[in-house]
């Protein structure tokens, strides 16, 4: 082995170096729990987790600089050291089993909180008393959806994740007779009535009108990207639609306008909407009934609970489900969870979950478990024989001396 | 890059802890034999003491009363609950009494019958805690006004060294009632500004609007304020209510009517509209049948039923009975109204009145607060047995410990029989479970050793928990109703106590590194036997640490897993916990790799303290997250001052081994 494999070696499987990630774990950790009183949960992981670098900005500039390694920089390193020691250094015997179960468990641990940082989707449903969805939305995410609703029967979508149109980008689309140009993107922005009548002037933060609809009439406050958990996001853009004969017009779109925007081209009925972005499934929902307990005389929340009807497409499922707290429907490889509910007890939002390595932290964590009590009780029965071991010693002794 | 030699060998240091260095129980000889035996005895009189109280015959039946079931906050609970915990809520305690005069009233029920039958007289007593500057300026009280004038010269001298109260800090509902305007004014201007962002003037207003809402609905919850003849008011209100109705109606239709009748059934229908939504406790049962706790409603409005029923509901006529006969001060009466009411309820509800019974007893026992002087003691014989007789004492605090462990342990398993509950259901209840874990590992190491140190850590440990959860209890009852989100008795009972006993882990080792570095560096009396008993001792507990914290930790993240559909959130409670995990491993990593000797893994437990502290309080005062189940905002100067302390020790045992008073004991071998 060359002298510098050798060192690589020793680095990679020291115990120093096991400590110093841990420790740097705990400064990072500790430190994300603080900033999320600003940035929130979400904003904290993005952050300070599912990175490589805690990253600052130079103040005064907009340039990043890292300045912490992050959740995979250090959980990289520790699954590194952790199967580097084992490889080299650790000899496998009964007395370690704990040890090496422990370890084994962490690694799943480590690996399965990755696959689930990666695959993981969380979708929201949201149900009012009595309505039907085959679809959940998603809660950060939005979409840009070109609607076709000329036959009243059927709706042909087209959906453009709002994602894309932030490159200022030119999309076409087969089924679209338009090309689709973003003019200017705004990741959050406030949409107000214009203060006068007529076409709100131009702003240096906002350089650009809308033409068409709505946008004719409306304000747009650009506003910073907000992380918190009870405020979300409101997409905002000005897209101009191109035809073949030129332009049709630049419209404003936003997550923060309820009602489509609809308009004719070519003899047929468009609408265009910034909406949550949508999950179809094969089965739909029907909230029967949403409950909201409360212990006697108190506001103290007992229970929630949704009674909804699940069927398929196929009609082989058509049956009531009872959701409540601690007790979330899985079906289709799918987890609905009671999440919270609005309007006055008469809407249910139930969270939906995807998420396929959700069996590896059960596994893992019955590994660790096992792994930790086969060393603990290894420790204690050697401490309490030893221990007894020298208590007869002591008593002999005592013994020796009272017959002496 | 190479690393030093040391952590090449994985299993450097990783031995098995040494034994016990003295495992023979001590032999005593002579009277001294018996101390241990007659310190149990007075400790175990001194716990069971209040248990044998008994009124004098001839006088109102307070326990009686106090033991009668009402609902609040959705818990079925003994009036005496109720009196107590609004004592603690209104002015953080339960005697009733002014600095000059000395007690106003006997016992909490009877400060409570006062409220509910003779608001006149329960107004003039102090049990208002104003302590901001600002709004006692602002209720128009001057240093002056505030000083006590003491009579006797004794008085006047202990007030002048601080054993008595110099200032009036408790106020009377009619010291405050011409201000009551002024109070809600300015707590509607605080209202809107967002809980942690207030200012202390803010918070004190707010405090104290809350605290004369809540008196107000206690005053009304079982007969209307101004009445002084209840049973015949009740009386003559259901006899008019048809000449009444009567006249109601003729007036609506323009004919003739009796303008008095009518006028009295609806000023009465009023009155009881008012108590029926302010009234503070669900007193009346449901008429038969029914057992039901959603059934159980306020005075007020089943005094409106009268209306549909035409007859007044027996509990209101008993109420209203015991009220009559509390105001004319008719012992006889009063006892025997009680008397036959609870033989009603006693028929109805055997098993709830069963609970009421047990959850008096156990509140005028109060085995946590009794059990907190105890460990004091214990302390303080532990510390003495490491300067003379140690056998005697250390044999003497031993016992003392075993007994106060087993009166909290009956305390908990009280508690745990009346909600239902698995122990930890709330912040109050885990204090009292740290406190019962480790002074429980305490206890055996105590066994195993036998050297004190078990004591002097679990009297520390036991008292600082309990006082802890004194100062918790503060915000009312503890044995509140479970949110939603909470009501599993499978998780709670799983993850919860298996987390908070990882909490104890960690808090003993963090305090028997304490000893170790105060004993070592302050003191000559650290012999070598004894630190490597202590070392062996945290060596242990941390391993135990490490096990329950993490699979703590990974059962809460099964938990959020079944409930909220993530394993892992990184929600700040989440995170406290998996850095207490994430330290006990650092912990054990260095010292497997030989990285940290005696004096370091000491270094190293005591800042467990820290992080475990961080984890229990720190997390819940920031206010975000779905654990933040109690925010708190006076606490986080004693944590601060905690960690403080923990820093200063963590430097103390960085003095170098040669500087250390017991160097020459341990015979270099820190």
């Amino acid at each position: 082995m060359s002298e510098t494999r050798k060192a690589f070696v020793t680095f990679f499987t020291s115990l120093k170096l096991t400590v110093v990630l841990l420790a740097l774990s705990i400064v990072l950790v500790f430190w994300a729990t603080l900033a999320q009183v600003k940035l929130g949960i979400w904003g904290v992981q993005q952050e300070f987790f599912r990175t490589f670098f805690v990253l600052g900005k130079i103040p005064g500039t907009e340039i990043p600089v890292p300045l912490f390694p992050g959740g995979y920089t250090l959980g990289g390193l520790l699954l590194i050291n952790l199967l580097a020691a084992h490889a080299y250094r650790f000899k496998f015997s009964l007395k370690k089993s704990g040890i090496l179960l422990t370890h084994l468990g962490l690694i799943l641990l480590l690996v399965g909180e990755l696959a689930t940082n990666l695959w993981q989707e969380d979708f929201i449903l949201r149900l009012d008393e009595g309505q039907t969805r085959n679809y959940s939305e998603s809660l950060r995410e939005t979409e840009l959806a070109v609607i076709d609703t000329t036959d009243p029967a059927w709706d042909d979508v087209v959906a453009i994740p709002t994602e894309r149109l932030s490159g200022l980008s030119e999309i076409q689309h087969p089924k679209l007779p338009f090309r689709v140009v973003t003019r200017a993107y705004y990741p959050n922005a406030f949409v107000e009535t214009a203060p006068s009548e007529g076409a709100p002037a131009t702003t240096p933060d906002v350089p650009i009108r809308a033409t068409r609809d709505i946008g004719t009439r409306a304000a747009v406050r650009p506003q910073p990207i907000t992380y918190r958990e009870d405020q979300r996001n409101w997409p905002t853009a000005f897209v101009e639609l191109i035809g073949a004969e030129g332009s049709l017009g630049i419209w404003m779109v936003s997550a923060g306008l309820i009602h489509p925007q609809t308009f004719d081209y070519n003899g047929r009925t468009w609408t265009l909407q910034i909406r949550p972005e949508r999950k179809y499934k094969p089965f739909s929902l029907t909230l029967l009934d949403f409950s909201h307990d409360r212990y006697a005389g108190t506001n103290i929340p007992k229970n929630f609970s949704s009674r909804v009807l699940l069927r398929t497409d196929d009609g082989r499922d058509d049956r009531e489900v009872l959701i409540y707290m601690n007790n979330p429907l899985r079906y289709a490889g799918l987890t609905f969870y009671q999440a919270s509910f609005e309007n006055d007890d008469k809407t249910t939002v139930l969270q939906v979950v995807r998420n396929p390595s959700w069996l590896v932290p059960y596994i893992a964590c019955l590994t660790m478990w096992v792994g930790l009590t086969i060393q603990f009780c290894i420790h204690l029965v050697g401490f309490m024989r030893k221990r007894s071991a020298s208590r007869t010693a002591a008593e002999a002794s005592v013994a020796a001396s009272t017959t002496r | 890059m190479s690393m030093p030699s040391t952590t090449s060998s994985p299993t450097a240091g990783r031995s098995t802890p040494a034994a016990p260095s003295r495992p023979v129980p001590p032999r005593l000889t002579g009277f001294a034999r018996w101390i241990p035996l007659i310190a149990l005895i007075l400790g175990a009189g001194y716990l069971i003491s209040p248990l044998f109280k008994r009124e004098p015959a001839g006088s109102f039946d307070l326990a009686g009363f106090g033991r009668l079931p009402v609902l609040v906050n959705g818990r079925l609970k003994p009036m005496d609950t109720v009196a107590r915990t609004t004592l603690l809520v209104l002015q953080d305690r339960q005697r009733v009494s002014s600095p000059p005069v000395g007690d106003l009233v006997n016992s909490p029920d009877e400060w409570l019958l006062d409220v509910l039958f003779r608001p006149e007289i329960a107004d003039t007593y102090p049990v208002f805690a104003i302590d901001n500057p600002d709004l006692l300026s602002l209720l128009g009280f001057t240093e002056q006004s505030l000083k006590i004038d003491y009579t006797k010269t004794a008085h006047r001298v202990l007030a002048a060294v601080g054993f008595m109260p110099g200032t009036y800090r408790r106020f009377s509902y009619q010291q405050l009632e011409s201000k009551l305007a002024e109070i809600d004014k300015q707590s509607r201007l605080a209202d809107p500004t967002e809980e942690a962002l207030r200012t202390p003037f803010q918070k004190a207003v707010i405090k104290l609007r809350d605290r004369l809402v809540l008196y107000n609905r206690l005053k009304h919850s079982l007969i209307p304020p101004g009445s002084t003849q209840p049973l015949s008011d009740f009386d003559a209100f259901q006899k008019g209510i048809p000449a009444g109705a009567a006249a109601i109606r003729a007036r609506q239709q323009g004919q003739p009517h009796d303008e008095a009748a009518g006028r009295a059934t609806l000023e009465a229908a009023q009155r009881f509209d008012f108590m029926g939504r302010m009234g503070y406790l669900l007193a009346i049962p449901p008429l038969s049948g029914s057992t039901d706790p959603e059934g159980w409603k306020t005075a007020g409005n089943a005094l409106l039923e009268t209306f549909q029923t035409g007859e007044l509901n027996p509990t209101i006529m008993a109420y209203a009975g015991m009220a009559t006969a509390w105001r004319a001060r008719q012992i006889d009466q009063f006892n025997t109204v009680v008397k036959l009411y609870r033989e009603i309820l006693v028929k109805r509800f055997p098993e709830r009145l069963t609970k009421s019974d047990a959850e008096v007893r156990f509140n005028s026992a109060e085995p946590f607060f009794r059990s907190m002087y105890l460990y004091i003691v214990i302390f303080i014989i532990g510390i003495f047995s490491w300067l003379r007789s140690p056998d005697l004492l250390s044999r003497t605090a031993y016992l003392l410990l075993a007994l106060a462990w087993i009166a909290t342990t009956l305390g908990i398993a009280t508690r745990m029989w009346l909600e239902g509950r698995p122990p930890v259901t709330n912040l109050y209840s885990s204090a009292l479970f740290v406190g019962w874990a480790a002074v429980g590992l305490c206890v055996l190491l105590e066994r195993l050793y036998r050297n004190a140190l078990g004591a002097v850590a679990g009297g520390l440990i036991g008292f600082a928990t309990l006082l802890i959860a004194h100062h918790l209890s503060l915000s009312g009852d503890t044995l509140e109703m479970m949110r939603a989100v909470l009501d599993s008795n499978f998780w709670l009972a799983t993850h919860v106590v298996v987390i908070t006993v990882g909490y104890s882990a960690t808090y003993l080792a963090g305090f028997l590194g304490f000893i170790y570095v105060v004993r070592g560096v302050l003191t000559t009396g650290l012999d070598a036997r004894t630190a490597s008993a202590i070392k062996s001792m945290v060596y242990g507990i941390i391993c135990f640490a490490t096990l329950f914290s993490l699979v703590g930790t990974i059962l809460g993240g099964i938990w959020a897993d079944q409930s909220w559909g993530r394993f892992w959130g990184w929600d700040p409670k989440e995170n406290g916990a998996l850095i207490i995990v994430i330290w006990n491993a650092l912990i054990l990593h260095a010292r497997w790799g030989g990285l940290v000797k005696t004096r370091g893994l000491m270094a190293l437990a005591i800042f467990g303290n820290v992080v475990t502290s961080w984890s229990w309080f720190g997390t819940n005062m920031l206010g975000v997250g779905l654990h933040s189940y109690g925010f708190m905002d006076a606490a986080f100067y004693w944590l601060i001052a905690f960690c403080i302390t923990q820093i200063a020790l963590i430097a103390l045992a960085n003095v170098p081994s040669s500087k250390w008073r017991s160097a020459p004991a341990l015979e270099g071998k820190v």
